[in-house]
């Protein structure tokens, strides 16, 4: 283990890392806890131009996030967000257990090329995909749709979702499917009954890491959709920021609700979040 | 064909044959699904922005018409849109791609375009500076690999901007670097130390170097991950003979240690490095390109502001900057598929 284990050291050592621990913690999150501040002074602070102090207005708890809720587009912005980001989830989940399956299992000319494909179609800046996609999300009538946003995500993750399918798939033991197609299990059943109930880790990790993805998404959604009907939380939020131009207290609590749900997530389900961000980093 | 060999009641070879071309027929239809979304929304658009980028077009289409009463289809296509003001024509209810072909006129454009440029300039900048978010990273994951209580949850938390959306983490930097004395937090430390105040969103030399700052912040927070991850994995045996060598501290790290963790810094470098040219959100949230033009932009900010802004739709031109920005990727693309392609091979 390196660094060498703290409990081998000096008693004043150990004594002075736990204390240091949590000062770095506080230093690195400081502008988040400055955030959640903001998000319960009150109003009046703000336009006195009292940042810091808490003033007449005192500390308003929950009130701002009530705001937000009950007097903003917020509920709405948020609502579509679930609304794009599960099923892109489940969309490209399932397609790439497929792909996974099929690049990971068979060899095929050709095999390595359209895996390639699929990685290199991951990395693409955004930016050469725009105009077009843009336009054919217009051309189908998906323009501001939710819709719209969801099949694009699922083409474009499917990329991400592939390649970690397949390098999973990889690496579980041949010797199922052969026994499996030695007693003449057809290639359908095998990747169902075989193959699928394997990947539950594989598709667990997915599904975190791309409903992260997909709800954090910014460039997509300001492309694709302009109206309250149908942007996520991350452009409506840009939306709210004209609104409450200047309200820090109400700013600061919209963005902690936008960030939650992702937060969320990646605290329930930490161990296969940090498995898919992390594959490959050990070999 | 597949009917005959199903049905032919022999003991012998037909069974293992109708096997053979169900598993060369069964990647294809697995793979099927998938690849008609990927054609649509991702191979087939790269070739259309190259295409789109030898063409002047706002992004509409115009109407087309018909001829009727002694006027042709070509007449009516000549007039273009006037001449659904003229009696010999009539609106057929297409519409028609009214992009103008230029040639290699954007390219040229782009040359002596200023602020293309300055956006390729922050572009290196960008770059180069969120490189750092690899040593800090590893220097944070050394920091943290220890086993004390409560330690799962301090790496969670210093792992926590990672899963901030962009835009958050614009707005809580924004506002962590509000200009007044007594504004942004940033500020009010600077004052408890007699410095400041400082505006460095507002200011030309400083706003790129600010975003940047907000940038690292998530993405060391990346690195560390991978490298907690990678030195779970170094190997304790080895560590043990170096320290018997009498080998501690900075020699250990670099001699015994960063070799074993080459992978995690392999994945760092690749991520860092398409996070650095796809930095978007964070400008938008925190400069929207400014202060004046374009100071802060890059080229994935210029390209969508260029096609999607209030000055008009320049889709061609934006086209031939995301044609750069892509080729840029590229040689980064290239370099990871020969490595996995390496590793393929062993």
């Amino acid at each position: 283990m390196f660094p060498r284990p703290i409990e081998q050291s000096s008693p004043a050592l150990r004594i002075g890392y736990q204390l240091l621990l949590p000062f770095m913690l506080l230093v690195w999150l400081i502008p988040l806890l400055a955030v959640m501040f903001f998000s319960i002074k009150s109003g009046e602070d703000f336009t006195q131009g009292n940042y810091w102090g808490i003033g007449e207005g005192g500390l308003q708890g929950f009130a701002n996030y009530w705001m937000v809720f009950t007097e903003s587009d917020m509920p709405r912005y948020l609502w579509n967000s679930v609304v794009i980001t599960v099923p892109t989830m489940l969309g490209a989940v399932a397609l790439s257990c497929m792909t996974g399956f099929a690049l990971g299992v068979y060899r095929f000319k050709g095999n390595l090329l359209i895996f390639f494909m699929f990685v290199a179609g991951n990395f693409v800046p955004f930016q050469i995909l725009m105009v077009p996609v843009r336009d054919l999300t217009d051309q189908m009538g998906l323009y501001d749709t939710r819709m719209g946003l969801i099949l694009f995500h699922i083409a474009f993750q499917t990329g991400f979702c592939t390649l970690f399918m397949r390098n999973f798939i990889r690496a579980l033991p041949r010797e199922l499917i052969e026994a499996a197609r030695v007693e003449g299990v057809s290639e359908y059943r095998i990747f169902w009954y075989v193959v699928l109930p394997l990947m539950r880790p594989a598709i667990a990790a997915l599904c975190v890491l791309i409903f992260t993805f997909i709800w954090n998404d910014f460039f997509w959604a300001v492309v694709l959709t302009q109206s309250p009907e149908s942007q996520p939380v991350t452009a409506g939020i840009t939306a709210f920021n004209a609104q409450f131009r200047a309200m820090y207290h109400l700013m600061s609590a919209g963005s902690i609700v936008a960030a939650i749900p992702p937060v969320a997530m990646f605290f329930l389900m930490q161990k296969h979040f940090i498995a898919g961000l992390t594959l490959g980093a050990v070999k | 064909m597949a009917s005959v060999t199903t049905d032919t009641p022999m003991h012998s070879s037909p069974a293992p044959r109708r096997k053979i071309s169900q598993q060369a027929i069964a990647p294809w239809l697995f793979l099927l699904p998938a690849f008609i979304f990927f054609a649509t929304y991702v191979l087939y658009p790269i070739i259309q922005s190259f295409y789109i980028s030898l063409y002047e077009w706002n992004g509409l289409y115009s109407p087309q018409y018909r001829g009727i009463d002694g006027f042709t289809d070509q007449q009516c296509l000549d007039l273009g849109n006037r001449a659904g003001r003229e009696p010999g024509c009539e609106l057929t209810g297409d519409t028609v791609w009214n992009a103008e072909y230029v040639g290699m006129e954007n390219y040229r454009n782009l040359y002596t375009d200023p602020f293309f440029w300055t956006s390729l300039k922050n572009n290196v900048i960008w770059l180069l500076l969120y490189f750092l978010a690899i040593p800090a990273g590893l220097m944070i994951s050394l920091f943290l690999n220890q086993k004390v209580v409560g330690m799962r949850l301090y790496k969670s938390l210093f792992f926590f901007p990672f899963v901030l959306s962009q835009v958050v983490v614009g707005l809580v930097f924004s506002w962590f670097m509000l200009p007044g004395a007594d504004e942004g937090l940033l500020n009010v430390i600077l004052g408890w130390f007699g410095a400041g105040p400082v505006n460095i969103l507002g200011n030309n030399s400083t706003a790129t170097y600010g975003i940047i700052a907000a940038g690292l912040w998530p993405q060391t927070a990346y690195c560390m991950i991978l490298y907690l991850t990678g030195l779970n994995a170094v190997d304790p045996e080895q560590i043990e003979a170096a320290r018997l060598d009498g080998a501690k501290g900075p020699k250990m790290l670099w001699y015994v240690v960063l070799p074993q963790l080459w992978p995690a810094t392999f994945i760092a470098i690749v991520v860092t490095v398409i996070g650095a040219l796809r930095s978007f959100d964070l400008i938008t949230i925190m400069t929207n390109g400014g202060p004046g033009f374009y100071n802060t932009s890059v080229l994935a900010f210029y390209m969508y502001d260029v096609a999607l802004s209030e000055f008009g739709f320049r889709m061609g031109y934006g086209s031939a900057i995301a044609v750069i920005l892509f080729l840029i990727m590229m040689v980064y693309i290239a370099g990871f598929l020969w490595k996995m392609w390496r590793d393929e091979k062993v």
